[in-house]
């Protein structure tokens, strides 16, 4: 049998399709042992390039995490595959206990409550502000409702009370490709708002931010902490330093170091890897 | 609380969509039939039979455009197929059509002039029910439906997107069309079905139905409109224009572009088969080259001449580019490819937003300047 | 070249082994005796069978023997050749009269003018001629046969004459000759015998039990083998129809799988190919009608070019405003092929034109198991041999090929590096468009040429690129023969039309398995 048909039978022919796009209580969630995110020996290779090796990492309900790691680690293709964007070649990926991520699409995911900020800051651009978020909000996202939805007043409550918070208010009806770049990124994280995840993954969140947006940001993430998870892919260690308690290093596809930041950054095999000796 | 359907419904066009919907009625729905029916031929303000069938044509033509407009203008999607929904909505009628001649063929029998020819006994399981003209409208909306559903399933759950996705429509409406050449189909093969006497026993050639043709597809490219301005202004439209514009955000926001695609994938063939259901009797035949990928694509440029994702003007755009065919076609015939082709070239090039685009582009200048 | 050496040789042969060759008698009655002796003289050179009876027999039939009180002669460019002892006569005689012969004297003449080109120095005349046999022989040829199949060097044809051997013998009242006719057929693989053999089964035909068992036996392994012709025939043909996809798709997968654009008047770039051969035709019949044979061989160069410039034009006014919006890619240069046919259609009418094949692209060659195949297909199967390796060495051993690479992989970085991007893009655009040209020189030698020969090809060129996977030659090459090779073993099935829809629905429902092709690359830039 050719390689690519198994492929697909992985994929899993309308493993639940029907159902994903409903609106799902995500407090549904597992997560009696108190981890909201679990994954076991994921490898991915992009022929014969091994994008992740064995990775094994697992995050606490309500935990900040964020991961480090020199261009190429792995990081992106980390998030692929708690998305959904790609499958991994082996290994097992849980959300909470029983909701096993290698078996489901990416709509399936996101409706269980995992949202993703891209590293490009990815927005509707063609839509406004408001529709950018009126589309992220957390409804039954299947065709058929769609189609006779309104927007009505709880939206609008919805939708503004998320401008307030990502400082957009004024700029409710404007197009959202006009945006600066630092805008963009807080509307996509307010967009994630929308969505209401239990986990947050987002991908150099502050890139393209000025100072004072950055520390605005960090701010945000501290207060999300706790009711939902985080995890933060990125470059600025002094932005890490302000939110991070645990930091996990990746390398090659593999975890390098875990641990506070003070402690990995004094680890020899980290310095190794980022200053090269 | 939820708005009122009537309130809705107003709220679909701006004022000036408005205007141009009423005038729209005025002309195609009242004006034009009159003309046609009430005056005498000498009288310098008839319409003649010709013009009314010109026009009945390009009215279903439009119907196409505009649902060409719903997949590629707002979903991204262009069909380079499109061809074949038309075309088979225009058989599945036809067959009602092929079975009204009744023994008035040329061979007087019972089966179709073309069957008699092939030397057929009966008539082949699939025309059964076709003499019914219900049946033979549910087949008019069924049979785009089924074809559009199953390809476009499987393609968009395959992610095929962008140029790939046209290129396999392409190849699916060239694949039709090398089907419905054969005799063997029994479709008629090369001529297709011609030579239509009668619709529920009224003579297709008399005025009252050729008019009757005419307003029909008028109100149906009316109705059209309404409905796909319905889709694009709801959540659906922003949800598929969203796809349109970042797919991967749509999906990681919770939605199944497969579902949304695929639902505004099938209205719009759907509605290309009932345009070829009304586009058939008004022109007298149908054939394979219905199918002919030329003819898809010649669909593409109704929209893009017009203005995509605007709805009004791929309307424009099947009016200005069919009415330009049929004059280029009597006074330059070798020039037409040239026209078309350069059409081609130009609205790509210079008008992306189409005449509309360039309507609207004018008016804010000359706006800004006093 | 071969043939005509031999000629000369046999020629030369002739003229040197003078006098003992022809009986001298036999000319003068040939050439001065009445109608019935001349019928009987004939009939006897038609038993010689030798190199100088033919062209004796040959001059008569040509009205170009003559008599000259004793001598009878015929021309052989500016000497005149005595007939009886082949030597040239000098000097040439003033006055002559051609020897004429009535209808009765010359339909007798072709006859034995025909078994004769069984000895014929030309083996394709020699096959013509075993060919015409088979349909019609008469048991009063046996004689002639059996010397041919005693001379005969080609394989092939000497198959043909025993065939045609064992068909006399088989129509015999001895069972035994019929029965080594039998066996003798069993090492065939023509139809023919397959026909004969079959006629042999029945018993009202044939009386003799032990006969009709060989028969069967014979008509087994005849059968067995036509098999295998039969299935290597479609091999080929296969090969030959995907060579040509290949040809037809190559220029497209630089254009589309390396550079991305999708040109919709690719098709119209393979017409573009296929007129300039016609009219690089036309220039050698009116110029250098000697030459005319080589024809092909100049509109190879003529037809890159032309096309390789029509290219150019296109990227330069229209496509290059248009990278990276590849919807409005695929209209625009739709609207481009509308105008090319036009202009085709213009310039030479909408009539297909007319193009001779030179005589080495002509004919069959003929190989073991019945399989005879015809040099233009073989041709052009090495052509696109040629035309592939010349591509992947642009594409992969050149400076050109390592900048398009680079282009097409980082246009930003590549410009940092100091690749001219713009210049690149043309440049590949036009060899993409060029070796397009080369599959219209192909084209014109197999098919229709006319302002609507590019349509055609588009879906399935598209088809192929798509199948093999974008920017990928070696997925090209491989989708192409697979492509050629099924669609040849389903046309046997189940007809061309279907074969041909039956292939679409596989292709569409294989990009949907697959949508990157048969060669996928794989990665994190593919989404994008």
């Amino acid at each position: 049998m050719p390689p690519w048909f198994k492929k697909k039978q992985q994929r899993g022919f309308g493993s639940g399709d029907a159902g994903y796009a409903r609106l799902v209580d995500n407090s549904a969630v597992d997560l009696s042992h108190g981890v909201i995110l679990y994954l076991e020996d994921i490898t991915v290779s992009f022929d014969g390039f091994k994008a992740l090796d064995r990775l094994t990492l697992s995050i606490d309900d309500g935990e900040l995490r964020c991961i480090i790691g020199p261009n190429g680690a792995g990081k992106t293709t980390m998030m692929d595959c708690i998305t959904g964007k790609t499958r991994p070649d082996s290994g097992s990926a849980y959300f909470g206990q029983a909701m096993d991520l290698t078996r489901m699409t990416e709509p399936e995911i996101a409706a269980m409550g995992i949202g993703r900020k891209f590293q490009k800051p990815t927005v509707f651009e063609r839509h406004s502000v408001f529709e950018n978020l009126e589309l992220a909000l957390k409804r039954d996202k299947r065709v058929r409702y769609s189609l006779v939805a309104q927007v009505d007043d709880e939206v609008r409550d919805r939708v503004s009370d998320t401008l307030q918070r990502i400082r957009l208010e004024g700029e409710a009806e404007r197009m959202a490709g006009l945006l600066s770049h630092g805008q963009k990124q807080w509307l996509e994280i307010g967009m994630l708002l929308m969505q209401e995840p239990r986990l947050l993954l987002l991908d150099e969140p502050v890139a393209g931010m000025t100072d004072d947006e950055t520390e605005r940001t960090a701010e945000l993430f501290q207060s999300l902490a706790g009711q939902h998870s985080l995890v933060v892919v990125e470059h600025d260690m002094a932005f890490v330093a302000s939110i991070a308690s645990i930091v996990t290093v990746l390398h090659e596809g593999r975890v390098l170091a875990e641990g506070t930041l003070d402690k990995v950054q004094n680890e020899p095999q980290v310095i190794e890897v980022y200053l090269g000796r | 609380m939820r708005t009122p359907l009537l309130f809705r419904t107003l709220a679909l066009f701006d004022t000036t969509g408005w205007i141009a919907t009423g005038l729209f009625v005025a002309i195609m729905l009242v004006l034009l039939p009159l003309l046609h029916l009430a005056l005498p031929e000498q009288s310098p303000f008839y319409v003649s039979s010709y013009v009314i069938a010109l026009l009945g044509k390009i009215l279903c033509y439009a119907i196409v455009a505009v649902a060409m407009d719903l997949i590629w203008g707002y979903g991204g999607i262009l069909s380079l197929g499109h061809g074949v929904f038309f075309a088979l909505g225009g058989y599945a009628f036809g067959m009602y059509l092929m079975r009204a001649i009744g023994h008035d063929g040329v061979y007087q029998s019972d089966l179709a002039d073309f069957m008699v020819f092939l030397d057929w006994k009966a008539y082949p399981w699939y025309w059964s029910g076709t003499e019914y003209i219900l049946w033979s409208l549910v087949l008019v909306v069924a049979v785009p439906a089924f074809l559009a559903i199953t390809f476009g399933f499987f393609a968009f759950r395959s992610r095929i997107k962008g140029v790939y996705f046209s290129i396999i429509t392409q190849a699916m409406t060239y694949a039709f069309m090398l089907l419905f050449f054969r005799n063997e189909t029994g479709f008629g093969g090369n001529n297709g079905f011609t030579d239509f006497k009668r619709i529920l026993g009224i003579p297709i050639t008399s005025p009252g139905m050729r008019v009757g043709l005419f307003m029909l597809s008028g109100l149906t490219l009316l109705m059209t409109l309404l409905l796909c301005r319905y889709l694009v202004t709801s959540k659906f439209g922003r949800v598929l224009t969203a796809i349109r514009d970042a797919e991967s955000r749509v999906m990681f926001l919770g939605y199944n572009p497969l579902w949304y695609k695929l639902t505004a994938w099938t209205i719009s063939a759907v509605l290309c088969g009932i345009a070829g259901a009304l586009y058939v009797p008004q022109v007298g035949i149908i054939n394979p080259s219905e199918m002919s990928p030329a003819n898809s694509i010649e669909i593409a440029i109704w929209v893009a001449v017009g203005g995509r994702a605007t709805l009004w003007g791929p309307v424009l755009g099947a009016f200005i580019v069919n009415l330009a065919k049929s004059y280029f076609s009597v006074a330059f015939p070798d020039y037409w490819l040239f026209f078309l082709g350069s059409l081609f070239v130009v609205v790509t090039l210079f008008l992306p937003d189409g005449v509309l685009g360039l309507w609207k582009r004018l008016r804010s200048r000359v706006r800004r300047r006093t | 070249m071969m043939t005509k050496f031999l000629m000369l040789l046999m020629l030369l042969g002739g003229s040197l082994m003078a006098g003992a060759t022809l009986d001298a008698a036999l000319i003068h009655t040939l050439a001065n005796g009445e109608s019935d002796e001349k019928i009987r003289a004939i009939q006897d050179l038609g038993a010689l069978a030798t190199p100088e009876a033919v062209l004796v027999l040959k001059s008569l039939s040509d009205d170009a023997l003559f008599v000259d009180g004793e001598h009878v002669f015929y021309l052989n460019g500016d000497q005149a050749i005595d007939a009886v002892t082949g030597l040239a006569l000098t000097p040439i005689p003033e006055s002559s009269d051609n020897v004429v012969i009535n209808n009765r004297v010359r339909s007798e003449l072709n006859t034995a003018l025909s078994s004769l080109k069984l000895f014929d120095p030309k083996p394709s005349v020699r096959r013509k001629a075993a060919e015409a046999l088979l349909n019609d022989v008469s048991p009063d040829m046996l004689p002639v046969l059996t010397k041919a199949v005693a001379q005969e060097t080609d394989a092939g044809i000497r198959e043909l004459l025993l065939l045609a051997v064992a068909q006399i013998n088989l129509g015999s009242p001895e069972a035994s000759l019929r029965l080594s006719a039998v066996q003798a057929l069993e090492n065939s693989s023509s139809p023919n015998a397959r026909n004969l053999l079959t006629i042999l089964l029945d018993p009202a035909h044939e009386p003799v039990e032990a006969v009709r068992r060989a028969a069967q036996a014979s008509l087994k392994s005849v059968d067995n083998r036509l098999a295998l012709s039969d299935a290597l025939a479609r091999i080929f043909s296969g090969i030959s129809l995907g060579s040509i996809l290949m040809l037809a798709a190559l220029g497209l997968a630089i254009t589309y799988g390396v550079m991305g654009v999708i040109n919709m008047a690719h098709g119209e770039l393979l017409m573009v190919g296929a007129y300039a051969t016609y009219v690089t035709q036309g220039w050698f019949r009116l110029h250098w009608p000697q030459a005319l044979e080589g024809y092909v061989l100049a509109a190879i160069p003529v037809a890159f070019l032309s096309a390789a410039l029509v290219g150019v034009i296109l990227e330069r006014t229209v496509i290059r405003w248009l990278y990276g919006r590849p919807l409005e890619t695929l209209l625009a240069t739709w609207g481009l092929s509308l105008g090319l046919i036009q202009c085709a259609r213009l310039m030479f009418g909408a009539q297909n034109v007319e193009l001779t094949n030179p005589s080495w692209m002509s004919g069959r060659v003929a190989l073991p198991w019945g399989l005879s195949l015809p040099w233009n297909r073989i041709d052009i199967i090495l052509f696109s041999l040629f035309v592939l390796a010349l591509v992947w060495v642009l594409m992969n051993k050149t400076r050109l090929g390592l900048f398009v690479r680079a282009v097409t992989q980082n246009r930003a970085m590549a410009g940092c590096m100091g690749v001219p991007t713009g210049l690149i893009d043309t440049v590949a655009f036009g060899l993409g468009a060029g070796i397009a040209g080369l599959g219209g020189v192909a084209l014109s030698q197999i098919s229709n040429v006319g302002p609507d020969m590019g349509q055609g090809y588009i879906v399935d060129s598209f088809m192929v690129v798509v199948l093999g996977g974008v920017g990928q030659l070696a997925g090209a090459v491989w989708a192409a023969l697979g492509l050629g090779i099924l669609s040849k073993f389903l046309e046997g099935w189940v007809g061309a039309v279907i074969a041909k829809i039956i292939l679409l629905v596989f292709v569409i429902i294989f990009i949907q398995r697959r949508p990157q092709g048969l060669f996928a690359l794989k990665g994190r830039f593919v989404d994008n």
